[in-house]
């Protein structure tokens, strides 16, 4: 295992053109060595591009990819020690799961009983090895991920283990299973695992951290607690959650307030370095309160509608041109059509530009 | 009653499909059958649109035997899981399709297209090919041809399962809007979902079904508080129920030899013996003076947690606000809220709710 470095890495597919387009604009990233990563992104935001590069199916048009102190930049895919788990499970399937488990190290001439060695450790940590024996053909879906999986942790020398959307393919209720494998592999192996996925669920139950991407660009790397609280633009805001992060346009009124139409808004942020036009204030409808009058930080809507989700009550609301949504609990009895709402200020994010200040 | 159905049974091989299926429908109405993978869902829809002709039972609609009434003849409109189109033709035609096969006046179908292309929010598209189109508008062009043909029955099949997450959560809202706004009240709208919380969004009634048998029918907020067994009570909650067989004795009620509650209000009048009891995940709640459980994995969904745990053999989840974290192998003190319990029979069927008599 190793830790992997990205300098300057940056990648266009056509760049000889004039104003060459990058599917990955320049960026700068470590991932620790045994971290546990998530690439989220809508599609065509870069995820693809970024992880084909680590495993050297693309050469960057710029930068330089280290492994460890080793520039792997021009070292090829086969020679880069990469591990790699499809959205389809790429196994053998008239070998018994026991040799295709095997074959990485088969490949590499090791020892008959250093490989069945392996073989059984591999098996018994992703609950195979009752199946060593039977042909891979006959597997569910999700076990024959764990081989594909499996093939990279028999092998002591694989840099990182990379996945793309690896859960596509397998039913619901077994996903919930590969999950937990997965975490437990990655425990038990200090192996660096990097995940790729669109499915924000998926991101954020499986990742320490999470490096979310749009337009080519990464714009948030952080914890799953944090993309949630603090996003750091009105895209990430958008992204993770449901429903979307409430966004205001707003102006700014004062060191720490911004207005809202001509409701303002008390928050915790500097605001006097803030030069843009382009403000907006977001706050997630988890933490909007309702209120029974008008106090600091409070906003008169009209309630839309509320919907009975069976664990929460969903408010839609609107003031003027804003709709506001607003998560409540089932217990709560939400008044007929006016309403006050309450937006703490340690919950208000304020975006310059998009981008959170 | 505006559709009826009656012991509807479908066995192509060993396995039911369709086992004593019966239901009453209205117009006007919106109706989800909600249930699981392979619960028979799409050959039930299939039966209705005269897709699968079912071996035994019958179907009234209008006063019609449906099954005397030829496929094409059937007044019903069908969105698929798939986004099925006419990838050569542009929106407009294949909105106006149907209409077309019907020989209808061209400026009437004009009307029409232009009407259902507005519902769903594609003015302006009329001459794109499909293939330009997202996943998103192309499943939005089939509901569009589905509502021009102002079918007496409209069925849709999981409609947004391929979607991405975020398109899911935005079409959603915009379906009910379509429903509730443009389809009229001379038709019956059914849905089938396996997601209780687009079952509980959509409103109206749902129908649960395992296994090719209606468990139960009802107003979506009767079968979430009152389900009629366990397994409509797994089938209508996401996460599913946390179902713990139990007993009441000396008074306390008994899940294993750590886990013990006092006995809730609602259940005074529950004789000793055995039972099953179940408790929702969001009424699992962190809590100091909780009983000690072992965190297995935390799942995060949208802006909740999904904290699996177990104790004693027994595993639970608990649905907890916003973003989370835990480690596997965390000793966390969760408490279970008894005035939310359910007690079930050991045959499953629901004996006491919190909601009991509440409405």
């Amino acid at each position: 295992m190793a830790r992997i470095n990205l300098q300057g890495i940056a990648h266009s597919y056509d760049p000889d053109a004039t104003d060459p387009i990058y599917a990955l604009e320049k960026c700068d990233l470590t991932w620790r060595d045994g971290g546990r990563y998530a690439v989220l992104g809508p599609s065509g935001c870069g995820k693809t591009t970024m992880l084909n590069i680590m495993s050297g199916i693309v050469t960057p048009s710029e930068g330089r990819l280290t492994f460890d102190d080793m520039d792997v930049t021009e070292i090829k895919t086969a020679e880069r020690n990469i591990a790699q788990v499809f959205q389809f499970p790429v196994i053998y399937n008239t070998m018994t799961v026991g040799q295709n488990l095997g074959f990485p190290l088969v490949c590499r001439d090791a020892l008959k009983e250093a490989i069945a060695k392996k073989v059984n450790e591999v098996a018994e940590t992703l609950g195979l090895e009752g199946l060593l024996d039977r042909r891979a053909k006959s597997l569910t879906a999700d076990q024959k991920q764990l081989i594909s999986l499996g093939r990279g942790l028999v092998r002591d020398d694989v840099a990182a283990i990379l996945m793309d959307e690896p859960l596509t393919v397998i039913d619901p209720d077994l996903k919930f299973r590969l999950r937990r494998k997965l975490k437990e592999i990655n425990e038990f192996y200090k192996s660096t695992l990097i995940y790729v996925t669109h499915d924000q669920n998926e991101a954020m139950t499986f990742a320490e951290d999470i490096v979310v991407m749009d337009r080519g660009r990464v714009v948030q790397i952080g914890k799953p607690k944090e993309l949630f609280e603090r996003p750091s633009t009105t895209f990430v805001g958008y992204f993770i959650g449901a429903p979307a992060m409430n966004m205001f346009e707003a102006r700014v009124t004062g060191k720490n307030v911004v207005a809202v139409g001509d409701v303002e808004f008390a928050t915790e942020t500097d605001l006097s370095k803030t030069a843009t036009e382009n403000i907006k204030l977001g706050i997630r409808s988890e933490f909007i309160e309702l209120a029974t009058k008008k106090t600091k930080n409070t906003i008169q809507a009209d309630i839309q509608r509320v919907d009975d989700f069976g664990n929460f009550q969903l408010v839609s609301a609107h003031s003027g041109q804003n709709a506001i949504k607003v998560k409540v609990k089932r217990e709560i009895a939400v008044p007929g059509d006016k309403v006050w709402l309450k937006f703490p200020e340690s919950r208000c994010c304020i975006y310059a530009d998009e981008a959170l200040v | 009653m505006d559709l009826i159905a009656k012991g509807l049974t479908y066995k192509p091989e060993e396995e039911f499909h369709l086992n004593d299926v019966s239901f009453g429908m209205q117009k006007g109405e919106l109706y989800t059958i909600l249930g699981r993978t392979l619960s028979g869902k799409t050959t039930l829809l299939k039966a209705i649109a005269g897709l699968v002709t079912p071996e035994g039972g019958r179907m009234i609609f209008d006063n019609q035997d449906l099954g005397q009434v030829p496929v094409w003849e059937r007044n019903i409109a069908m969105v698929y899981q798939q986004f099925i189109n006419y990838p050569h033709l542009t929106v407009f035609d294949n909105v106006a399709f149907p209409l077309r096969q019907r020989k209808m006046d061209e400026s009437v179908i004009k009307g029409r297209v232009m009407d259902s292309l507005e519902s769903v929010g594609l003015i302006g598209f009329e001459s794109r090919k499909i293939q330009a189109l997202s996943g998103g508008q192309q499943q939005r062009v089939a509901l569009a041809r589905s509502l021009a043909k102002q079918a007496g029955i409209l069925l849709l099949d999981e409609p947004l399962v391929n979607l991405d997450y975020k398109l899911r959560e935005q079409l959603r809202e915009e379906f009910r809007n379509i429903f509730s706004d443009r389809v009229s009240s001379n038709s019956i709208l059914i849905y089938s979902s396996t997601d209780p919380l687009e079952a509980m969004q959509l409103g109206g009634d749902i129908i649960v079904l395992d296994e090719g048998r209606v468990l139960q029918q009802g107003p979506a907020h009767e079968i979430f508080e009152n389900p009629a067994n366990t397994r409509v009570a797994e089938i209508s909650n996401d996460p599913a129920m946390n179902l713990l067989p139990g007993a009441i004795e000396d008074g306390k009620i008994v899940i294993s030899g750590d886990l013990n509650l006092p006995v809730p209000a609602h259940f005074k009048s529950l004789t000793p013996g055995t039972y099953i009891f179940g408790i929702r995940a969001s009424d699992v709640s962190l809590d100091d003076k909780g009983l000690p459980f072992k965190v297995e994995l935390a799942e995060i969904s949208g802006s909740e947690t999904f904290l699996h745990v177990q104790s004693g053999g027994h595993t639970i989840v608990g649905l907890l606000d916003m973003v989370q974290n835990f480690d596997a192998g965390d000793v966390v003190k969760l408490k279970m809220d008894g005035a939310k319990l359910y007690a079930f029979g050991q045959d499953g069927a629901l004996i006491s709710s919190p909601f009991a008599g509440g409405f």
